[in-house]
């Protein structure tokens, strides 16, 4: 324990905190509207192409978060070019650029001399090598992310729920969806030094997954999504620091699979939240064809008496094996 | 900011529209007044929707000229007084999304970026939504509503814009009689404030009585322009450009004549 202690003291641990804690609330504010379009799968394509970036920089022996930058974006955008054209099956086209990014980016590892353990740190995060500049386009980079992803959030919301509503509203549809694939290709850059670009996507869409089992509205899960983001990233990195004195943990992965495990913990909430709503929702308002009173009824329905009670217009009817009990008077009615 | 009475607000003539090359609608001469109840009807295929897109910019015209509000369509950009209400089936995304939340983004057109949302535009979001009736349901995912339900939300999304002109995409498609019901008393309600409204219908079901003008396209043209017909008499305008509805001859003058449902090509 006092190792970890220690370990929390030295400048790598505190810049690889601060680099963990606002990827951990960048990627996912993003990552939500990639959630809301149905392009959960947008992350990794994006990060397979940056794998060519950041192999472009080591061959041009150049800042390989630059080159990394700048390719990504340029992917994302033809990415969206392709998708919006629409002759192409968006599927498709995102496999294409999976294929080509990552094979460029081994041929080009390669073809500069250098091993593959070079491509490692990018491929799979290495932020405990974080330096004070990384760190500084780390936050920078973020803050941009996080300050668009919420104060264009009704723009952004609108878009993606409904093109064409948006379009008539005066939006300029073709700006917001590029925009979204910058950000994205960003945010990408942004996670490779904590996670990785194979493993970017899941912070960008695990945590929305997540909070998506329990919000009901589209302003809560993305705040949500944030938050666990940011526990994730951090409580990921710390974990993997802790451990780091028992067995060689790295904290990309620790990352990703306390995600995951968040996700576990969230869905059988989720699953039993929504039955349970479903079985509270009214029932419709019908006008009744007869009135038809239960005969013998030994159970006296109430307020914890056990069984489910749905609002009926305006009164409770209990659902009792099957039937719909409705109190009247001294007896019950089937409803 | 409302139109006076009469006034043309929205001017299509002679438009066509291409898609893929192919030309689906040709020669489309239409003038919508203000405070007009205009159902656009005909069968699957006939092109309503396209004129519809046509006419809110979502498909570009290969020819003619489009003029909204008095106003050239390249040089529109006061959106705010057109509501859309696409075909059903953008309710439901990928994220949860509250039934006030989709709403409220019909207020866009009159917020500036990064402000939140004023006293005004919440006034208008409890309004529209009190007018489909679902205040109830505002706060619930909007998946967790029905068919017909999902739509009256899209009217409210509409609504809380405070649009002058509203195009509505087959509204009542798939959705049960007292859905319909209340589209109809909704739709009749901003027809009495004087909206001008551009419904595409295949079948109009309660909305009967509240339509000013019929507009039956056929095969990308426009085969009737007049006073509503029976249910009955729109399966039958195409076979006779002059149909026995003629009150204002003048106005049909760009009927086509198409003598059989043989010479759909023509």
């Amino acid at each position: 324990m006092n190792d970890f202690i220690d370990l929390l003291g030295f400048p790598f641990m505190q810049r690889a905190i601060i680099a963990a804690a606002f990827t951990g609330l960048a990627a996912p504010a993003i990552g939500t509207y990639l959630v809301q379009r149905r392009q959960a799968l947008m992350g990794d394509g994006i990060g397979h192409v940056a794998v060519t970036g950041v192999a472009l920089g080591i061959f041009t022996h150049t800042s390989p978060t630059w080159t990394a930058v700048i390719v990504a974006v340029l992917g994302a955008i033809l990415i969206e070019v392709i998708r919006e054209r629409g002759h192409t099956n968006g599927d498709v086209a995102l496999a294409l650029l999976f294929y080509g990014g990552l094979a460029g980016g081994v041929l080009l590892t390669g073809l500069a001399g250098q091993s593959a353990a070079r491509l490692n740190q990018f491929l799979f995060g290495a932020i405990t090598t974080t330096s004070i500049t990384d760190v500084i386009v780390v936050m920078v980079l973020a803050a941009v992310i996080v300050l668009v992803c919420v104060g264009l959030s009704p723009q952004l919301f609108a878009v993606a729920q409904d093109q064409e509503f948006a379009r008539v509203a005066g939006l300029n549809i073709r700006f917001y969806n590029l925009l979204v694939a910058v950000l994205a290709a960003v945010s990408v850059t942004v996670a490779m030094r904590t996670v990785g670009l194979l493993l970017v996507s899941a912070l960008m869409v695990v945590p929305v997954a997540t909070s998506q089992q329990l919000t009901r509205s589209f302003r809560s899960t993305l705040g949500a999504a944030m938050v666990l983001g940011t526990l994730a990233s951090v409580g990921g990195l710390l974990l993997s620091a802790y451990t780091s004195t028992y067995a060689r943990v790295a904290p990309g992965p620790t990352i990703v699979l306390l995600a995951l495990a968040g996700f576990v913990v969230a869905w059988p909430v989720g699953v039993l939240l929504r039955s349970r709503r479903r079985l509270r929702r009214p029932f419709p308002v019908v006008e009744v064809a007869a009135h038809e009173a239960i005969d013998e009824h030994p159970h006296e329905h109430g307020k914890d008496c056990g069984h489910v009670a749905v609002q009926h217009g305006d009164h409770v009817d209990y659902v009792h094996g099957g039937h719909r009990h409705a109190p009247h008077g001294k007896h019950y009615d089937e409803h | 900011m409302s139109t006076p009475a009469d006034e043309p607000v929205i001017e299509l003539s002679n438009g066509a529209v291409a898609i893929a090359g192919r030309p689906i609608l040709r020669g489309i001469d239409l003038t919508v007044r203000s405070g007009e109840f205009v159902a656009l009807m005909g069968a699957n295929g006939s092109g309503k929707s396209t004129l519809v897109r046509a006419l809110t910019g979502l498909r570009p015209l290969a020819s003619g000229s489009l003029s909204l509000f008095g106003t050239p369509f390249e040089d529109f950009h006061d959106w705010r007084r057109v509501g859309f209400v696409p075909q059903r089936g953008g309710a439901g995304s990928g994220v949860p999304a509250s039934v006030w939340e989709i709403v409220a983004s019909g207020r866009l057109t009159h917020r500036r970026l990064l402000r939140p949302l004023g006293r005004r535009d919440r006034a208008a979001i409890t309004e529209a939504l009190e007018v489909v009736g679902l205040s109830h349901r505002a706060s619930d995912g909007v998946t967790t509503l029905s068919g017909g339900q999902q739509q009256r939300v899209l009217i409210a999304r509409a609504l809380a814009g405070e649009p002058e002109l509203f195009f509505l995409d087959e509204p009542t498609a798939g959705v049960d009689l007292p859905n319909q019901q209340v589209l109809a008393d909704t739709l009749e309600t901003l027809s009495v404030r004087g909206s001008t409204i551009v419904l595409v219908a295949h079948e109009l079901g309660p909305m009967a009585p509240l339509i000013d003008r019929a507009v039956v396209m056929r095969d990308g043209r426009v085969a009737y322009d007049g006073p509503p017909l029976a249910s009955v008499d729109v399966a039958t305008a195409h076979l006779d450009g002059h149909h026995h509805h003629h009150h204002e001859p003048e106005r049909h003058d760009h009927a086509p004549h198409v003598s059989s449902l043989l010479d759909g090509g023509a």
